[in-house]
């Protein structure tokens, strides 16, 4: 019958129905994968250390503490009991108390969040502005000294720790040059002087209307953000050559340019166009490995956020903590790469 | 020379041996047109020659500290420089890696055939027990590995050995997703149910005939995985969770060299160097790996 009423109304629907299916399944596959992720740490938290009670009140608690915990983290019931408990308390949001800030674990996630958000969304602007025209570039002059160069670059990025980009990046910018500001979000005489609304240095400076604090967030912000940047971009420039060279070798292009298209429309607007949804995926998958490789960069950069909270747990053996803050970023990480999945399968019409 | 060329190359080899002989020379001539993968060769085949004869090239002791010596620059005796208890810089560098090998033989090794094996006995059976595999093999795979590693670390304890196990927990699923796909192209090829008529039991098919042409596929997975192995190794020493001092592990000698990054700037920059040098070099390796003994995968990652 659809074919007979080739109107734009009915295959909307079916788009939309299309799209509503996918999104349903996304659910089903996110819930699924979520439960995997606190399975994981249910098993670090409670199976791997010897004495599940110490890693979480440290070895100096008093026995009182130390009963009160044994109770409250459910270790009198059998396993399986414990983990739909464990389960309901991640749900509900309750992470348990920090042993190192002596807070709740979800209000300090809540608190440094934000600036690690900031770094890594400013990241992967970066990695898409550069990296994209780089990789397009690249596929149309293959072969050649600048594809040659972006290739280099892009392997780079796969062999250059982060973190001593960090320390090399803040000796030669910061400390040699002086182009760009130092570690931390903010120089110490601003601190505190734009109320907190989203967290968001940059965000609260332009709601508050303070330049000044904004042009010093910016300055502090460039130099980690643009590292980030660079290992994003190295993937992306990667994927957007391979995609663009598969594109300039099909027939629709070689028609164009018969047709006497000129070069930069036959690159840009005809090879260029259907590789976009394929770009979704890519710039999905580098914005959550990004948001992990924030960890490292923040720590050289001491950068408030939950990398230097995950590490700071770490070496104070916090078990709460490092188990929150895995949560957070795992649960991030899948959000993100779910995401992109049914945004590809909605915006590619080869999947209807 | 002409002779064995000859041999070699034969259209129509005599004997298996002789097809196995010219498909090696095969490999390899196309792999010695490949500079970069030559060259990715070279450097992997250094490192474990240095990593073999530390204690013979290394000018003076690892751990011997010189306090008169501190945070010299790189000069004719201390090519390198020293670090902050004078010990030579190039010295820890020659030592640590055979820290690095270690690491990336022992995740190689522990990773590998674990994800192998999962991949392959997921494909082979297929049904319940595919599904089953493949949902574990995913949720790790859609976790993020150094965060996975970290959290790993924090609760069996900081140390190398821990630091090994963490990330080979979270390498197996990448070998495990590519064994599956091999397995699945030629389950129900006809040499399978050959071998079934003959009675052969499933471990032994398994084990005999499926996982051997899933070889090449996880090789050139694992050679291109090594440069971030060694990344994330390096990252667990500077946070001082992997290898203790005072061994020389490249990534807690960044760490100490950070304090004097903007002075010194030598003592963070020389392991940060070797570290990238040997990450390239088994990229390059890996690259060209792929081009020789899969041309399929060309170009994508």
């Amino acid at each position: 019958m659809s074919a007979l009423t080739p109107d734009g109304d009915l295959r909307r629907t079916h788009r939309l129905l299309g799209g509503a299916g996918i999104v349903a399944r996304f659910g089903v596959v996110t819930a699924m994968t979520f439960l995997g992720l606190l399975a994981i740490t249910f098993f670090i938290g409670r199976v791997v250390p010897i004495d599940p009670v110490v890693a979480v009140v440290g070895d100096r608690a008093s026995q009182e503490v130390y009963d009160a915990t044994f109770l409250e983290m459910g270790l009198d019931r059998p396993l399986i009991q414990q983990f739909a408990i464990y389960v309901r308390d991640v749900v509900t949001g309750d992470f348990g108390m920090s042993l190192s800030t002596g807070r709740p674990v979800m209000e300090d996630l809540i608190r440094y969040f934000p600036a690690t958000f900031e770094m890594a969304t400013f990241g992967i602007l970066i990695g898409v502005v550069l990296g994209v025209p780089m990789g397009v570039v690249a596929a149309a002059h293959a072969g050649s000294w600048l594809d040659q160069i972006i290739r280099v670059l892009g392997l780079l990025g796969y062999a250059v720790p982060a973190f001593w980009m960090g320390l090399v990046a803040l000796a030669v910018f910061y400390a040699g040059l002086g182009w760009s500001a130092g570690p931390g979000r903010l120089d110490i005489f601003y601190d505190g002087l734009v109320p907190t609304v989203t967290g968001i240095l940059t965000v609260d400076a332009i709601l508050a209307g303070d330049w000044v604090i904004l042009r010093n967030a910016l300055s502090h912000l460039v130099l980690p953000s643009a590292i980030l940047g660079f290992f994003s971009l190295a993937y992306i420039a990667r994927m957007t050559r391979s995609f663009m060279l598969e594109q300039l070798q099909q027939e629709f292009v070689t028609t164009a340019r018969v047709k006497g298209a000129s070069e930069r429309a036959v690159i840009w607007k005809h090879a260029f166009y259907p590789i976009r949804v394929q770009l979704i995926t890519v710039i999905g998958l580098s914005y959550a490995v990004l948001l992990e490789g924030s960890v490292m960069v923040e720590i050289v950069f001491s950068w408030p956020g939950i990398g230097n909270y995950l590490t700071t747990a770490l070496l104070t053996a916090d078990m709460n903590a490092v188990l929150g803050a895995t949560i957070l970023i795992g649960a991030v990480f899948i959000v993100i790469n779910r995401t992109s999945d049914v945004l590809y399968h909605i915006f590619d019409p080869r999947s209807h | 020379m002409g002779a064995m060329k000859l041999w070699l190359t034969a259209d129509a080899p005599d004997s298996r041996w002789q097809a196995q002989a010219g498909q090696i020379y095969a490999i390899s001539r196309s792999f010695a047109r490949n500079p970069l993968a030559m060259l990715g060769a070279v450097i992997v085949g250094l490192l474990v020659l240095v990593a073999m004869f530390a204690p013979w090239l290394a000018p003076y002791s690892p751990t011997g500290q010189n306090l008169s010596m501190r945070l010299m620059p790189p000069s004719a005796e201390n090519w390198l420089g020293t670090d902050e208890l004078g010990r030579d810089i190039l010295s820890r560098i020659i030592h640590g890696s055979r820290i690095t090998l270690l690491i990336v033989v022992m995740v190689a090794v522990i990773s590998a055939p674990l994800g192998l094996l999962i991949g392959a006995i997921a494909g082979y059976f297929g049904g319940w027990t595919d599904r089953v595999l493949m949902a574990v093999t995913d949720v790790f795979l859609s976790l993020p590995k150094l965060i996975m590693a970290l959290a790993f670390v924090a609760a069996l304890g900081a140390g190398l050995q821990n630091a090994i196990i963490a990330i080979a927990v979270t390498a197996w699923p990448a070998y495990a997703r590519i064994a599956r796909a091999e397995t699945l192209t030629f389950r129900n090829s006809e040499f399978i149910a050959a071998v079934q008529l003959q009675g052969a039991s499933n471990m032994r098919i398994i084990g005999l005939h499926v996982l051997p042409l899933c070889m090449s596929s996880t090789i050139i997975r694992v050679t291109l995985d090594m440069a971030g192995i060694i990344l994330t190794a390096a990252g667990l020493g500077f946070l001082g969770l992997g290898a203790q001092p005072p061994l020389p592990e490249w990534g807690a000698m960044i760490s100490r060299g950070r304090s004097f990054i903007l002075d010194q700037w030598w003592v963070a920059t020389m392991p940060g160097l070797a570290i990238i040098i040997i990450s390239l070099g088994f990229c390059f390796l890996g690259d060209g790996l792929r081009d020789v003994l899969d041309p399929r995968q060309r170009d994508g990652r």
